[in-house]
């Protein structure tokens, strides 16, 4: 007897709880893949927001440029700070008007403040260091008005947190449903086969060789449910990509380690059924 | 050399009590013994103790110099390739052919296909169903099917074959056949352990037979001085032309 024929044979004896362990180990991957793609494509996000993270500190209309100048020199030594631009009001007034093209008539000289242009070192570029800039920044009293595009930082970091915690909650419970589940297949199928596995025990069978085919038809169940669930990760990501945005998908690697995920959840599944219920035949 | 020793066992279960008390005897390598006594004396019990399907409550059993109070699960199941094991209802496996069901015993130990085929052919010759191989056990008859199961016991080469109560489904003819192959399997060197209700077969052989009752040996052949015999006499010794019927068991056959 093949340990391999025996586990497929439990798809013949028990089809319906056997798709039905399949669907949901890939429900409970296909959670854990969604948030996955959400969590790699905002880290990509935030990753390009924070090198551009730039905190920009306006000045009052009189202040002079050796005031500015020398505060510079200044802000320059925060451990935080990578460079501090000055940008006085001409060159406010050039960058305006080369960034809005055709309404650069619209703005008279002078009618831009002057302001720093501070870029933050790698490390720094969290919302709670670029507050804390800011706050070292009020000091100078010259400074008028200081824009970091806070909340919408908190807010993308917000966003990966709750896809974190709703698709690893979604996941675990999920999880948690396909390994009673598996082991509600396991039970039938371990009753189906009483009169086999007392045969086994009295011609000498070995309690690892009785469990091999339960354990294999778990880690079957288990890469087929990995493989499901990649294939629906796969298909959303698709449609995002082609109605919404475009979007990055798991390389080969995290394919992998997604499909053996299931294989893990399959083989413990089998695991805990195949001890209890053993021990009762 | 003793292939099976019990030493001062005692069976007790949680639910139903005690179902042995302090049974000693041996079985000696390639011996023949009846084990006979009314339906809940402990016959099962002590026999699964031989095939340490139950381990005693105290005592000790031995079974090939392996001890009932030392073997990991796994000792067990090697113990278990060196004895067959014969049942009343058989035991086969409905959706496989005669061939498969032995095939079976030797496939769990991991033997090679080649080493199966040779050996199951050879005991199916040996049980005289050589040219049943493929037949499925419902197109079989009851003795038929015996001797299939007889044939997996022994693909193994076992040195004690353990039968329990394995005419007690055939009729007449089919347990003499039945008999007479144990018979012959035992002339070849193989231990017998048969529990049996069936006083003629007891009666048409000299072989030893223990006697249990109420989970106490209350006789054993072997031994003439059986103390515990409630009879103060060796009952199988009677004049054996008596009719079974007039056969006197102290309660429950």
């Amino acid at each position: 007897m093949s340990a391999t024929r025996e586990a497929l044979s439990t798809f013949k004896r028990a089809p319906l709880l056997s798709t039905l362990s399949v669907i949901t180990i890939a429900f409970s991957l296909f959670a854990f893949g969604l948030f996955a793609l959400v969590a790699i494509n905002t880290k990509d996000t935030l990753e390009t927001i924070e090198s551009k993270v730039e905190i920009r500190a306006f000045m009052a209309d009189n202040t002079s440029d050796t005031t500015a100048l020398t505060a510079a020199q200044d802000i320059k030594k925060f451990p935080e700070v990578l460079e501090v631009e000055y940008v006085n009001k001409e060159a406010a007034l050039v960058k305006a008007k080369a960034d809005l093209g055709e309404f650069a008539d619209l703005f008279e000289p002078g009618i831009l403040p002057a302001s720093f242009d501070i870029r933050l070192n790698p490390g720094f570029r969290t919302p709670q260091h670029v507050e804390a800039v800011a706050n070292k920044l009020k000091v100078y009293d010259f400074i008028d008005d200081i824009r970091y595009g806070q909340e919408w930082i908190q807010k993308l970091y917000r966003l990966r947190m709750i896809a974190t915690i709703v698709g690893a909650g979604l996941g675990l419970a999920f999880a948690l449903v396909s390994i009673m589940i598996i082991g509600a297949t396991i039970r039938m199928v371990v009753l189906a086969r009483k009169n086999e596995i007392a045969i086994m025990r009295v011609v000498g069978a070995t309690d690892g060789y009785i469990r091999m085919p339960f354990l294999l038809e778990g880690f079957i169940q288990g890469i087929l449910g990995g493989l499901l669930a990649l294939g629906l990760t796969y298909l959303t990501a698709v449609a995002v990509q082609r109605m919404l945005f475009d979007i990055q998908f798991f390389d080969l690697r995290m394919s992998v380690i997604g499909v053996l995920s299931g294989a893990l959840i399959g083989l413990l599944g089998s695991a805990f059924a195949v001890g209890r219920h053993l021990r009762k035949v | 050399m003793s292939v099976v020793r019990f030493l001062d066992v005692t069976k007790e279960y949680p639910r139903s009590g005690v179902a042995l008390s302090n049974i000693s005897f041996r079985i000696e390598k390639g011996e023949f013994c009846f084990l006979t006594g009314a339906s809940g004396a402990g016959k099962s019990s002590l026999l699964k103790m031989i095939y340490m399907e139950e381990k005693p409550s105290h005592g000790e059993v031995l079974v090939t110099e392996l001890s009932s109070n030392k073997t990991s699960k796994k000792e067990i199941a090697y113990l278990r390739r060196r004895i067959g094991i014969v049942f009343q209802d058989f035991k086969l496996l409905q959706d496989r052919t005669a061939e498969a069901n032995i095939a079976f015993a030797l496939e769990v130990t991991g033997a090679a296909k080649d080493t199966i085929n040779k050996k199951v052919s050879r005991v199916l010759a040996q049980v005289g169903l050589a040219s049943k191989g493929t037949a499925y056990p419902r197109e079989l008859s009851g003795g038929e099917q015996q001797r299939v199961a007889i044939a997996r016991a022994l693909v193994n080469d076992p040195e004690l074959l353990i039968a329990d109560e394995p005419t007690g489904n055939l009729d007449e003819r089919a347990t003499r056949a039945v008999f007479q192959l144990l018979k012959d399997i035992n002339k070849t060197g193989t231990a017998v352990v048969m529990a049996t209700h069936n006083l003629d077969l007891i009666r048409s052989s000299t072989y030893r037979t223990i006697e249990l009752n109420h989970g106490r040996l209350v006789y054993d052949s072997a031994n003439k001085d059986t103390a515990a015999d409630p009879f103060g006499q060796h009952r199988f010794e009677v004049d054996r032309t008596d009719s079974p019927d007039d056969f006197i068991f102290p309660e429950g056959v």
